[in-house]
């Protein structure tokens, strides 16, 4: 039996491998994928075009203004002499902050009043307005409290001393890179596994395939297996890629990521093998692949966190076998998290694949018979 | 176009609706997924932290701790746990169930009353960066409140002597429903109309009745519109309803005129047409036309589009890549017509590359189309 089943998982790698522009397809767009979107994916602030108007244009203010252009993440792109054209600059999307120093700024510095300073922020991507509002912030404050211990002022009772845990200088690359290890791989591993039953099934040769002494048991797991083979291929390729070309840590061991990323290819195929059998062409099988695929890869914390969903969201998320990788791959590549501790994330994957493979059997025979 | 010419198209046409009405697949595509998937994703995608578990150490209870931890308590950021000792908040760390730890030592007290700059010590978990910095700003905003009121009770003046008035235009509360909706609308109809093109036409030639149009009199501009037409209305229903969920579900305000909005939404939906009438043209095999719907449409939309991230934020070379993504132009003109208003130097360049895709994609489609038949 199990050489016959063997037998059917290489005609099924042949059949997505020999053909030339299948395999390009399997190799060529997920590195270029990798590359863009590793690159793309970033909540980090860089160069954010601003306008600083300085009324006051005193020494304090030119002081202030200076803290600014010291900052890599801010970029001068107008200097105003009026108030006037914030509005059409902010409407245009030319700058992203505007900063209004008061007339009445050295005044009040000096007379121990709180000196008032206008930051106007494009709140149309409201994710950038917040970092933007915190960065300028961080600005205000080192001057101020420079300025008020120069000037002889009081020390606060206390400060902040802030640190990031596993990622110090809070780079985006270092969350994202692993992030797509799991997207690019479920979605390699989906397309293999969704279309290859409705392909045989449009060419006539899956009725070859049930009158062969093959039970629908085995028919499953010869097309299953190829799925998880290049699923596991697919992944390790951007492993690599993440750990030598973006250089992201990779913090804990090799065991309970290859743990993790086998449950999650085997239930990523068991969905994908649903999909197969609930599918009579390759198109509704595309459909179908839309349609868990899109859902799963938005709610799965990939951008957004889960934790910012309401409940009945969150608990959609509990069948989305990413969701749980994403934890696995980002803890074992930053956290330098442990079998121990993802404990919790692998038995609902392998709860998931389980199920998936179980209701695909289920739909197979009745569709077999 | 000739009256020949009109009359065939208007038999095609009429083919073509009663394709669409006799299998709801399409009407699916165009008026159910994105109705439902802007439901689910309107309420998913949220980037506002709120309710952030946070573990507290206070080594030595004093008055003086307890205002400062008390601010913690008061903020709807925060849903502060108390820990007796450091070792053990860390351990809730790594166990992600706290994102962040704020802890003062022994010595707190002594050395904010002896001299000040008495140092706290906050860990964030910075695995989630961007969660990282919001839970950051937030632990600043609550560490800037308590020391103004310090200040006001000892009767000294304001230790920070800027007051910083922070002005948010076009989304006051920042509210990052308001921000993402728009861009999910732009992702979803990328999705609907590239899918609905792409699937209708590999389906004339799977059942051969490609071969059977073309062996008549019409012509290939005749066919192509006959798809076009169709599907377009088709997708500008589903674009309108989209906007409804968007205004009328989750409130995001529509500051633009409607049509401002409905003319660009016209312009995109040819140039997502033509996408999917380009990719169901070139690609001969399904396997490969499913990878390339993939790559070219929904990831793109979502990772390249200025949908969750800033394109300004992305190396150069990656910005150069994002102006062949449609819904990058999409993006920006609805996230303002939705936020701003009908701001000219927004839509009129956005709009006119759309015109540039469309035209590209639709003549690029015509162009292979004729070269099949012929």
């Amino acid at each position: 039996m199990w050489r016959q089943v063997l037998a059917l998982i290489v005609k099924e790698l042949l059949a997505v491998l020999r053909d030339a522009k299948s395999r390009s397809v399997l190799i060529a767009p997920p590195l270029i994928q990798l590359m863009v979107f590793g690159y793309a994916a970033t909540y980090d602030l860089d160069h954010v075009p601003m306008a600083i108007y300085d009324e006051d244009s005193s020494q304090a203010s030119r002081d202030l203004v200076a803290h600014f252009l010291g900052a890599p993440t801010f970029r001068l792109v107008a200097m105003l002499h009026s108030g006037q054209p914030i509005d059409a600059l902010i409407d245009s999307r030319e700058v992203a902050l505007a900063l209004v120093i008061d007339r009445r700024f050295t005044r009040d510095l000096l007379t121990g009043q709180p000196a008032p300073v206008q930051a106007i922020v494009d709140g149309r991507n409201s994710n950038t307005a917040l970092l933007i509002e915190g960065y300028a912030n961080t600005i205000l404050s080192d001057f101020s409290t420079a300025w008020a211990v120069a000037h002889g002022g009081l020390r606060p009772p206390a400060v902040l001393d802030i640190r990031a845990r596993y990622n110090p200088t809070l780079s985006s690359h270092w969350f994202f890179v692993p992030s797509i290890v799991a997207l690019l791989t479920q979605i390699v591993t989906l397309l293999v596994v969704a279309l290859s039953v409705a392909r045989e099934r449009e060419t006539g040769t899956f009725d070859q395939l049930l009158v062969t002494p093959l039970r629908p048991i085995d028919i499953l797991l010869g097309k299953g297996l190829p799925g998880v083979l290049i699923g596991l291929i697919e992944a390790s390729v951007i492993i690599v890629a993440a750990v030598w070309w973006f250089e992201v840590p990779l913090r804990g061991g090799l065991l309970p990521l290859y743990l993790g990323l086998l449950i999650f290819v085997i239930a990523v195929t068991g969905m994908g093998l649903m999909i197969s059998a609930l599918a009579a062409t390759q198109q509704q099988a595309l459909l179908g692949v839309f349609l868990f695929m899109v859902p799963s890869i938005i709610l799965s914390g990939f951008a957004t966190p889960i934790a910012n969903m309401p409940d009945w969201v969150q608990d959609l998320t509990l069948v989305n076998p990413m969701r749980y990788f994403l934890v696995i791959v980002r803890g074992v590549f930053l956290e330098g998290a442990s079998l121990s501790s993802l404990a919790s994330q692998y038995w609902p994957m392998a709860a998931i694949g389980a199920a998936s493979l179980v209701a695909a059997a289920w739909l197979f025979r009745s569709r077999v018979t | 176009m000739n009256m020949a010419s009109l009359r065939r198209l208007r038999g095609l046409l009429r083919k073509e609706f009663l394709q669409i009405w006799r299998d709801p697949s399409s009407l699916a595509i165009a008026f159910l997924l994105p109705a439902v998937l802007l439901f689910l994703f309107g309420y998913g995608v949220s980037l506002d932290a709120s309710n952030v578990p946070l573990a507290l150490v206070v080594q030595r209870p004093s008055a003086l701790a307890a205002s400062f931890t008390g601010a913690f308590e008061q903020s709807p950021f925060f849903r502060p746990q108390r820990f007796l000792t450091i070792q053990e908040a860390e351990r809730a760390m790594t166990n992600r169930e706290v994102q962040g730890i704020v802890w003062l030592p022994s010595d707190f007290d002594r050395r904010a009353v002896s001299g000040g700059n008495s140092p706290i010590g906050v860990f964030v978990n910075g695995v989630d960066t961007n969660n990282a910095r919001i839970v950051e700003g937030y632990v600043q905003q609550v560490w800037a409140g308590w020391l103004a009121a310090q200040a006001a009770v000892a009767g000294r003046p304001a230790p920070l002597p800027i007051a910083v008035q922070p002005q948010v235009r076009f989304n006051p509360a920042v509210k990052s429903r308001d921000f993402l909706v728009p861009g999910l609308i732009a992702m979803i109809m990328t999705l609907s109309g590239a899918l609905l093109t792409a699937l209708v036409i590999a389906r004339e030639w799977e059942r051969g009745t490609m071969e059977a149009l073309m062996v008549t009199r019409v012509t290939v501009r005749e066919i192509l519109l006959a798809k076009l037409i169709p599907y377009f209305l088709l997708g500008m229903g589903g674009m309108a309803a989209s906007v409804a969920i968007g205004v009328f579900l989750f409130e995001v305000p529509l500051r633009g005129s409607l049509w401002a909005l409905t003319a660009t939404s016209a312009l995109f939906m040819l140039a997502a047409l033509g996408m999917g009438l380009l990719i169901s043209s070139f690609a001969r095999n399904q396997f490969v036309a499913a990878q390339i719907a993939i790559i070219a449409t929904f990831l793109p939309a979502f990772i390249l589009s200025g949908f969750v991230f800033d394109i300004n934020s992305m190396p150069w070379i990656v910005q150069v890549i994002t102006h062949v993504v449609a819904a990058r132009y999409f993006v920006a003109i609805l996230q303002s017509t939705f936020l701003a208003g009908d701001v000219w130097s927004v839509i009129l360049p956005n709009a006119a590359a759309l015109i540039v895709m469309a035209a590209i994609f639709l003549g690029a489609a015509r162009a292979l189309a004729r070269k099949r038949l012929d």
